[in-house]
């Protein structure tokens, strides 16, 4: 300050402070991509809400957006595709405390993942998704995704696109989730506060980044450079308020941002601590002690046994 | 000791929660249901959790995902399930997280005979997931062995940081016998190696020294990453082939070094003096036991050796036991599966398959039959 130079808010290098200095840099995302900004938006939430690192677990699937966790310096999961939700739900179950990120692709989350996603919306299970939503999978060269919208090209639709897409915030709303959100690339602080609010929320949180692929979706549809895309998103991008006074028709295209549900619903690990407290009230000293119970539920069982299914009608 | 009847799926519930199992995570599916239902009441009871996810993928994923947050954890299906379940177990095995998973085995393929016991996933329990991967792959033949043989699959599972399949069938399943349960502080129970040194330290796929390097679970302290990619010592994804190559050695030379560890079997006292033995797992071990002892009050040498670890398979006392001899009998209830194996060692032309694949079990006739050298299987081959 007193050589007349402006000092760098120390948030400006917060990045230091949550990338993995052991893991060789540069990352695999083409330049341009619209990951690194969701990356810093998560990396700054976290930042501000003053997390222990140790206590927040980034899980993803496969796809551009699975590659995200490497980098960061968290407890970090690269999972298989399409299931990082499922294996998420099962260390959300074993250390409900930890803050989890669960970070997809829109193929990832609403193709091959779509049932894991709507599952873990309607347990209401206390994870935060990031659905990064480039309409298209980049990692494999540009086909057709559950968000690309009808008439684009695709490597898989060369004749145009014939399905409709999933609305991601309409499907977690449907599906029970209790917060649900949509920002983009481009509104990058709008988004950052969002992941944090989804953080903040005990509950199933969803964050819908909407970005591009200017590689693989923008080369298809001549839409330009990654610039361009960006311009794009900025240009069809409307809040929640502008939205409520758009017809049907004239909402067509429109990337509409805002918070969708914030609803204060009990959560699924809270929900499983009354069951193990009813459990045990209830659980004789053996029981909770020994293999085995005691020998008075034999009986119990007995009955279950007979009331099998008859051969050829069980699935 | 405390003798009770008891149903073999609560003796594998049971017995996962004395191994100290506190996370499962499973789909019902019949004939392996029970196992789910036991656990719903049991783990609360003692603290841990249960989960029915919405399929069986979901299922192992979460499995997986407990195991990295340090819980002991389980799942257990049928073959239909267990297909489904096959890329996730790929996944353990590569970012070699512990894990324990059930196949009750039906009558398939597809939905197959749902109720009706079988021996048809002998294959797909090795060699299920894509890629080379090592697996461990138990079998019990009774419900007091299904009950020891889940404590020895997580205590396995823990110590080789591998998944671990217990292979039973819906006979062994849905069986009702006396048992006795061991008391808890008779068994013996191995937890995972702990971390022993700082995180900064920590590299979760260390080649060396040990070739199982402590997995720290998450949350506490040590941030690291986990991939299905192969990867470095640290976990972060490589093509280098001097990463991949020794990560290699390590997993599978785990397993084989290992071996007289994890390969298990029982013969009975006549094994040496035998004219022909009959090898067999499972429930069928139980029909070829009843068929020996008749055989043998008939006066012939004949003797048992039963199987209770699949894979690796236990190539070495197979190979010695059958070394003088001419017949190996292998009755399965499937078209032939392990018997693959056991030509493999001894050599095709003394090998003599005893097969049903109908859901039924192999009667001792059946067995009976091609030990005293009469026409074998009657049709049902």
């Amino acid at each position: 300050m007193s050589n007349g130079r402006p000092v760098r808010p120390p948030e400006s290098r917060v990045h230091e402070r949550y990338l993995r200095h052991s893991k060789k840099f540069p990352n695999v995302w083409c330049a341009g991509c619209g990951n690194g900004i969701v990356l810093s938006a998560i990396i700054r939430a976290i930042d501000d809400l003053g997390l222990d690192k140790n206590e927040v677990a980034m899980i993803s699937g496969i796809g551009c957006g699975g590659r995200m966790p490497v980098y960061v310096d968290l407890n970090t999961m690269h999972t298989t595709h399409g299931r990082a939700l499922a294996f998420a739900t099962g260390l959300k179950m074993v250390r409900p405390w930890m803050k989890v990120l669960v970070v997809m692709g829109d193929g990832d989350a609403l193709a091959i993942g779509g049932n894991h996603f709507i599952h873990a919306a309607r347990r209401n299970i206390g994870l935060t998704a990031i659905v990064i939503n480039n309409q298209i999978y980049g990692m494999t060269g540009g086909q057709y995704s559950p968000t690309t919208p009808r008439d684009a090209v695709a490597s898989t639709a060369p004749y145009g696109h014939i399905e409709q897409p999933f609305p991601i915030t309409a499907l977690a709303q449907a599906a029970g989730a209790a917060y649900v959100a949509r920002s983009t690339v481009y509104h990058a602080r709008e988004l950052q506060r969002f992941i944090v609010d989804g953080l903040s929320r005990n509950g199933f949180s969803v964050i819908e980044a909407v970005s591009y692929c200017h590689t693989m979706f923008g080369r298809q549809n001549q839409m330009g450079r990654a610039t361009d895309m960006m311009r794009h998103i900025k240009e069809q991008s409307i809040t929640l308020s502008q939205a409520a006074k758009l017809s049907e028709e004239e909402l067509e295209g429109k990337i509409v941002r805002g918070v969708f549900a914030d609803r204060n619903i009990p959560e699924y690990t809270d929900l499983y601590d009354q069951v193990i407290a009813a459990a045990q009230a209830e659980a004789t000293e053996e029981e909770r002690l020994r293999p085995g119970g005691p020998s008075s539920h034999d009986a119990k069982d007995a009955t279950v046994e007979e009331a099998d299914a008859p051969v050829g009608e069980a699935e | 000791m405390r003798a009770r009847m008891m149903q073999g799926n609560k003796a594998c519930a049971e017995g996962a929660i004395a191994a100290g199992c506190r996370f499962f995570a499973g789909y019902p599916i019949t004939p392996a249901t029970e196992i789910s239902e036991i656990m719903a009441r049991r783990l609360p009871q003692v603290g841990g959790k249960f989960i029915q996810m919405e399929d069986e993928i979901a299922s192992i994923a979460a499995v997986i995902g407990g195991s990295v947050a340090g819980a002991k954890s389980l799942t257990a299906t049928s073959g239909p399930g267990f297909s489904l379940m096959q890329e996730n177990i790929g996944y353990a095995a590569m970012a070699e997280i512990p894990c324990v998973i059930v196949d009750v085995q039906r009558a398939g393929p597809s939905t197959g005979l749902p109720t009706q016991p079988s021996q048809g996933d002998v294959m797909q329990s090795r060699w299920g997931t894509h890629g080379d991967h090592p697996i461990i792959v138990l079998c019990p033949s009774s419900v007091h062995e299904t009950f020891a043989l889940t404590v020895r699959a997580f205590n396995l599972s823990e110590r080789y940081r591998t998944p671990v399949i217990l292979l039973m069938d819906a006979m062994i399943a849905h069986m009702r016998e006396g048992v006795r349960l061991p008391e808890l502080e008779q068994l013996e129970i191995w937890d995972r190696a702990p971390t022993e040194v700082p995180p900064e330290w920590y590299k979760a796929y260390v080649n060396e020294p040990q070739d199982v390097p402590p997995l720290a679970p998450f949350g506490e302290g040590y941030r690291y990453h986990i991939t299905g990619l192969f990867h470095d010592e640290l976990g972060y994804p490589t093509q280098r082939l001097d990463e991949i190559n020794p990560w290699l050695s390590r997993v599978f030379g785990k397993i084989e070094r290992g071996l007289s560890e994890i390969v298990d079997y029982e013969e009975d006292e006549h094994l040496d003096r035998a004219e022909v033995i009959v090898i067999a797992y499972g429930a069928t071990a139980r029909s070829a036991q009843h068929a020996v002892k008749l055989a043998r009050a008939g006066g012939s040498r004949v003797s048992l050796l039963r199987l209770r670890t699949l894979w690796p398979f236990p190539e070495e006392r197979v190979e010695t036991a059958a070394e003088r001899l001419h017949r190996v009998i292998v009755p399965e209830m499937n078209r032939g599966q392990l018997a693959l194996e056991v030509e493999r060692v001894v050599g095709k032309h003394k090998v003599v398959r005893v097969n049903r694949a109908d859901g039924q079990m192999v009667a001792p006739d059946q067995i009976l039959d091609a030990i005293e050298r009469r026409s074998v299987g009657r049709g049902y081959r």
